[in-house]
């Protein structure tokens, strides 16, 4: 599609195929806990760059009235704070503050433009989205076996990514500190453009990373001899080589 | 038989009484305590155990946590400031009291602010790991039980399944170890620092941690509880602080300086003018310098900056005639011709001598009250907390300081330890290891280095807390004293405020 033609575009999408119904009945959690829906913050983003932020509505129908009023071209779901976001200004200095939020993993493919030779930055092709399948199947094993997480919510950001809410009741609750510490659990790779070898295993090996490699190997041969030929020509084995310790 | 057993059931249940109240040399302060005491012993523990926790948060910083260099330095204090030193279960009843009383008397003064119940979480969570540790395995486990910490220690049938997971999850931890050694079921909030490193094995949301690594845990527990207290008591603030007799100490802690206020003027007349150019450089703190600096180059300092060097010169040895002249000189180079200064700048500072007005013998600005200014009214400055740290490091070069001196400095200003970050820069600027001494007044800084370059103490001495701490007579004395002038020199400046206008340029 073409986005010059979404001012024509979202009206159509937004009363036709945005699933209203589901939204809201998610972001509203079965009316558990008072006023969820209510102090829940939204922010738009408009055309030209305009954006919105601490929109809140009283209920997801109200949700719905606005988007088919406004057409923004990107919504984001904030946290639920302590006072509706939309009144945040007449709350005194200090009172207005976050009470809970999903955790949220963003998986974007331009992050792996080191290991993938079909396609860069934005591109995405067959080839290269197993990496995501990889990637969504660590991060989901973790998420329910190490974490004890229950409701995972992954969609396909739109571009060249995937996102996961995690919308348990405990996690929705947890500090910054354990977010922080969740998402370096998880994390293996360190290291920017110019270290060679961004990751660095001593024994004895973690659980977590053992799993992981595990799945990994499910899919490698077919990934990476096959449809990356990552052994196909001097210059691309020479960097494998690069990544193997001295002593093998 | 009978009769005699009874009997000394009796007897031991009275004696155990008080020691009840108390079984371990720590406690998480769950309970705050119910009993009356007099105004004098509130202030008096309250006082304490803040130059307790002062002394915690320097050791902190100069020494590695838990090396016995730390230890010992703060069991030393402990046992001087009369707080509980020993792990052993004895009747240390009175130490432990006093403990548990004015660690609830500082929640009040330091639950008011994010800034001050961050501090003040942070010394309570250093002094509680240490005291946790001294503690020998039976009584840590004793302690745990008493606080109700029911970690679920994993089953026999359990450990073995997971054995092969725990080994290789538990650094150190060999099979026939995690066959040896308690694990705990912990959630996974109370296991952070351990599950963000894969140190620990988790399943299911749940951390597998041993026994080793519990402190970590009942430390992540204790700051929990502490934090939520504080809020709450937070909230209660309102009816305390209209308590007339309450309120006053409880903010004059937090903002507290507890030593010398270096208002009489022992050393009137022993420093000439011409010294004070030489002096600024040697031995003034780095706020001293940059305003003498300053002076000198603009001829002009504004209000905050002419009081606080102003009273800092009073203190160390400058009297009104020398001062008159002194200012004069500059100001009548900054185009303010002598006539206007006669009457209006003139006028100031007699007054902070205390010949005019309120005839008060004002006292130079403790670090606390110049840090604390914010913003920093009309030009009192600590460069360390007021000046941007590029525009310090730069400073620092240009006064020779070495670049790992620089660093460490900076990272200090990082850590928000402006104090400590003076006592560096004293430290770079006299070629010491170690100040000696714990800053909290410029003019203390003056002093320690006057001493210091005549030869009248030792470099490189060991650390001690002389000055302040042992001064526990004055400093009472001087709580009431210094806590006159704050509220007066608020009163100076609004009177002041008026000839402010006498005067086109601030």
């Amino acid at each position: 599609f073409a986005p010059a033609a979404l001012p024509e575009l979202l009206p159509v999408f937004y009363r036709r195929l945005f699933p209203h119904g589901p939204y809201g009945r998610w972001l509203s959690y079965g009316g558990v806990v008072k006023n969820y829906f209510q102090l829940r913050e939204f922010s738009f983003t408009l055309r030209d760059d305009v954006y919105l932020r601490f929109q809140s509505f009283n209920s997801p129908q109200e949700l719905e009235r606005e988007l088919q009023k406004i057409n923004p071209y990107k919504i984001d779901i904030g946290a639920v704070y302590s006072h509706r976001p939309n009144q945040h200004n007449t709350v005194h200095l200090g009172a207005f503050q976050p009470q809970e939020k999903e955790l949220v993993f963003d998986i974007d493919m331009t992050d792996y433009d080191d290991v993938r030779t079909c396609c860069s930055s934005a591109d995405i092709c067959s080839k290269c989205w197993t990496l995501m399948t990889i990637a969504v199947r660590i991060i989901d094993r973790a998420l329910v076996e190490d974490l004890g997480a229950r409701h995972r919510l992954w969609v396909y950001s739109g571009r060249r990514g995937v996102h996961c809410w995690v919308c348990d009741d405990a996690v929705r609750k947890w500090s910054p500190a354990l977010r922080a510490a969740a998402v370096e659990y998880l994390s293996l790779v360190k290291g920017g453009a110019d270290t060679v070898k961004k990751v660095t295993l001593s024994h004895p090996i973690h659980p977590f990373i053992r799993r992981s490699v595990g799945v990994v190997e499910k899919y490698f041969e077919e990934y990476a001899l096959l449809g990356q030929d990552i052994l196909g020509s001097p210059e691309k084995w020479d960097k494998v080589l690069a990544l193997i310790p001295e002593d093998i | 038989m009978e009769f005699s057993s009874r009997g000394r059931q009796k007897h031991a249940r009275l004696a155990g009484d008080r020691r009840e109240q108390y079984p371990h040399s720590l406690q998480f302060y769950l309970e705050p305590p119910t009993e009356c005491i007099s105004l004098v012993e509130f202030e008096s523990f309250a006082v304490d155990r803040l130059k307790l926790l002062k002394v915690v948060e320097n050791l902190g910083v100069s020494y590695v946590r838990g090396t016995d260099v730390y230890k010992s330095k703060l069991e030393g204090e402990l046992r001087k400031l009369k707080f509980p030193y020993r792990a052993l279960a004895e009747d240390d009843y009175e130490a432990r009291r006093k403990d548990h009383i004015s660690h609830f008397i500082l929640r009040l003064a330091y639950c008011q602010s994010e800034d001050l119940r961050r501090w003040f979480l942070q010394q309570e969570m250093d002094l509680f790991r240490y005291r946790f540790n001294e503690l020998t395995e039976s009584l840590m486990q004793k302690f745990l039980e008493h606080v109700h910490l029911s970690f679920e220690a994993i089953g026999e049938d359990l450990k073995n399944e997971l054995a092969n997971e725990l080994s290789a999850s538990t650094p150190g931890f060999s099979l026939s170890k995690v066959k040896e050694q308690m694990f705990y079921k912990v959630g996974l909030a109370d296991a952070v620092d351990l599950f963000r490193a894969r140190k620990v094995f988790i399943k299911d949301g749940f951390a597998y941690v041993p026994f080793k690594e519990i402190d970590v845990i009942v430390l992540n527990n204790y700051r929990t509880k502490l934090s939520k207290a504080l809020a709450l008591t937070a909230r209660s603030l309102p009816s305390i602080q209209s308590d007339e007799r309450l309120q006053p100490l409880l903010n004059h802690l937090s903002h507290s300086y507890v030593g010398p206020d270096y208002s009489v003027q022992k050393n009137a007349g022993r420093i000439s003018l011409d010294q004070i150019d030489a002096l600024s450089v040697k031995s003034f703190p780095l706020c001293m310098r940059q305003l003498h600096r300053a002076l000198r180059e603009s001829h002009h300092l504004r209000h905050g900056g002419r009081m606080q060097y102003g009273l800092f010169l009073k203190g160390i040895g400058l009297t009104l005639e020398q001062a008159l002249e002194f200012w004069k000189k500059e100001f009548i180079r900054g185009k303010v011709d002598a006539d206007k200064f006669d009457k209006g700048y003139a006028y100031s500072i007699r007054h902070n001598y205390g010949k005019e007005g309120k005839r008060t013998d004002y006292t130079p600005y403790s670090c606390m009250k110049i840090i604390m200014s914010n913003p920093p009214s009309q030009g009192t400055y600590c460069p360390f907390r007021h000046s941007d740290p590029e525009l310090l490091k730069q400073k620092l070069q240009s006064y020779k300081i070495s670049p790992s001196g620089i660093t460490q400095v900076l990272e200090l200003v990082k850590g928000m330890h402006y104090q400590l970050a003076c006592q560096k820069y004293f430290e770079l600027t006299h070629d010491v290891d170690d100040i000696g001494f714990s800053l909290n007044h410029p003019n203390q800084y003056f002093t320690e280095s006057q001493k210091l370059l005549s030869g009248g103490r030792e470099p490189k001495k060991e650390f001690n807390n002389s000055g302040n701490f042992q001064q526990k007579n004055n400093s009472q004395e001087s709580i009431n004293s210094s806590s006159t002038p704050t509220s007066l020199n608020a009163k100076a400046d609004t009177e002041l405020e008026g000839l402010e206008a006498y005067f086109t340029e601030d």
